[in-house]
């Protein structure tokens, strides 16, 4: 099944689709375009982990002139910089390079403490896409990626779609895509990420315990490139969704 | 009757090289690989919610580290949100002040993320109470004492920031929004003290005995 999170008629909704339309908890029916897409996340009791991951595909460590990492190259982001589908990210004034990274974002359904990588998926709620942006003009090699290029405001797009993990067979076998004005940008596929889901989850849950609501972000391939004011960019994870962007100025 | 201790409601972020000792200790690397020259922007990093322990609360210490580092800091706690706002207003946005004990397993370089080193489950001790601003006072008035097992190990001074609190928040803010709850910590300090299992970690503010003790013990990761 795939849930959404939406606001209508002045009130904020867990939906899930239902033949092309949102099926909201009450039952009423609406249609996709009815609705503020927020990101497909049920509340948590405390602030949720996000992880993410850089670096992650070998031909986007190549791409950035990195040799691949030997363990997982780790950031954190506040959910504040979390976004909806179909909403808008700002592109700061002034900025040479801002560009999207389409990602497997993992949705964490179980407390996951000490978990083997055999009972890896057992912890899973499901997947969505994630779009983590990056300015590249504001890397700083201090605790890099640092918050300023990572976890502004809007700088998050999530969704649409929440897709339960007993519907995604093989998460490891996924293609990727980006699209900008729909022109092909990025491509890619989950098979090649350097480490794969169930070795993330084994790998935090080692040291830090995750709870459902959390996420883990899992890096993006190569073919990231700038994009501007008005520039609508979509990234597509096969069997998840198209999430929707648009750039925008910075107010 | 006493009020249950502070808990954070919102995101903690830490801030490195706040304090002009941290900065003065780390300057002749600066300019050296891989960090090819001194931070611009606040260097921050994030404390998830796995890490929080509420004052008195025993903190365990995974098997494999020695000795963990004390990050005593203050914490500035959002009331009101806080996007691009001035230095002048910026104070206006906090809610209260409390006392936290951010720990670490000892690290040198500071090039990546520490999440493996600072986001270990509890690694972040928490509290007592939310001093309301107008009963703390100015902010670059405030002092730390660190005791391990009653001993004085570290004071640190918030008059002598790289960007005082007003500072710190505004330059946050022209980024990233600091919402309700949100927690923005001022800084930890140099020369910060390592304590093993089996050690108390006291922290204080002298002059502010209102924002209480914080105090945890640190245990050995059960077998």
């Amino acid at each position: 099944m795939k849930h959404a999170c939406v606001a209508y008629d002045r009130a904020i909704h867990q939906a899930t689709e239902h033949d092309g339309q949102l099926r909201l908890g009450d039952g009423r029916l609406v249609a996709f375009d009815a609705v503020r897409w927020l990101p497909p996340l049920a509340p948590v009791p405390r602030p949720r982990t996000i992880l993410a991951l850089g670096l992650n595909y070998a031909d986007h460590a190549k791409e950035l002139a990195f040799k691949a990492p030997e363990e997982p190259l780790v950031f954190i982001k506040g959910e504040s910089s979390l976004i909806g589908h179909r909403d808008h990210t700002v592109r700061p004034a002034g900025v040479e390079f801002m560009h999207y990274e389409c990602e497997l974002a993992v949705v964490i359904g179980q407390t996951a403490r000490k978990v083997q990588r055999a009972n890896a998926y057992d912890v899973i709620a499901g997947y969505t896409v994630a779009n983590d942006y990056a300015i590249r003009d504001y890397l700083e090699n201090w605790y890099r990626p640092n918050l300023r290029v990572k976890n502004r405001d809007t700088g998050t797009p999530l969704g649409p779609w929440l897709v339960d993990a007993a519907d995604v067979p093989n998460p490891m076998n996924l293609a990727l895509q980006t699209t900008v004005n729909g022109r092909l940008t990025q491509s890619g596929h989950t098979r090649d990420m350097i480490f794969d889901v169930p070795c993330l989850i084994e790998y935090f849950s080692s040291f830090m315990t995750l709870k459902p609501g959390d996420l883990i972000l899992t890096g993006t391939p190569d073919g990231v490139v700038d994009c501007q004011p008005g520039d609508v960019v979509v990234t597509e994870i096969e069997g998840i969704g198209a999430l929707i962007n648009t750039i925008a100025a910075a107010p | 009757m006493s009020s249950p201790p502070f808990m954070p409601t919102g995101t903690i972020y830490g801030t490195l090289l706040n304090t002009l000792d941290e900065w003065v200790a780390l300057s002749p690397q600066m300019a050296q690989p891989p960090y090819k020259g001194a931070p611009k922007a606040p260097v921050l990093y994030i404390k998830t919610a796995n890490t929080w322990s509420p004052c008195d609360s025993p903190i365990t210490v995974p098997a494999k580290a020695t000795e963990v580092e004390v990050g005593a800091s203050i914490g500035m706690v959002i009331g009101a949100p806080a996007q691009r706002t001035t230095v002048r207003d910026a104070l206006d946005h906090i809610a209260g002040y409390v006392l936290m004990n951010d720990l670490s397993l000892p690290h040198a370089s500071f090039f990546r993320p520490p999440v493996k080193y600072k986001n270990l489950d509890g690694f972040l001790g928490i509290g007592p109470r939310l001093l309301p601003p107008h009963e703390a006072g100015n902010p670059n008035h405030f002092r730390l004492e660190v005791r391990i097992d009653g001993e004085l190990r570290q004071t640190v001074d918030y008059a002598r920031l790289v960007r005082p609190a007003a500072q710190l928040l505004a330059d946050v803010s022209e980024f990233m929004t600091l919402h309700p709850g949100d927690v923005l910590l001022l800084g930890c300090g140099a020369q910060r003290p390592l304590a093993h299992t089996g050690q108390r970690i006291d922290i204080n503010a002298p002059g502010l005995p209102t924002l209480g003790l914080l105090s945890n013990t640190l245990v050995a990761e059960a077998a």
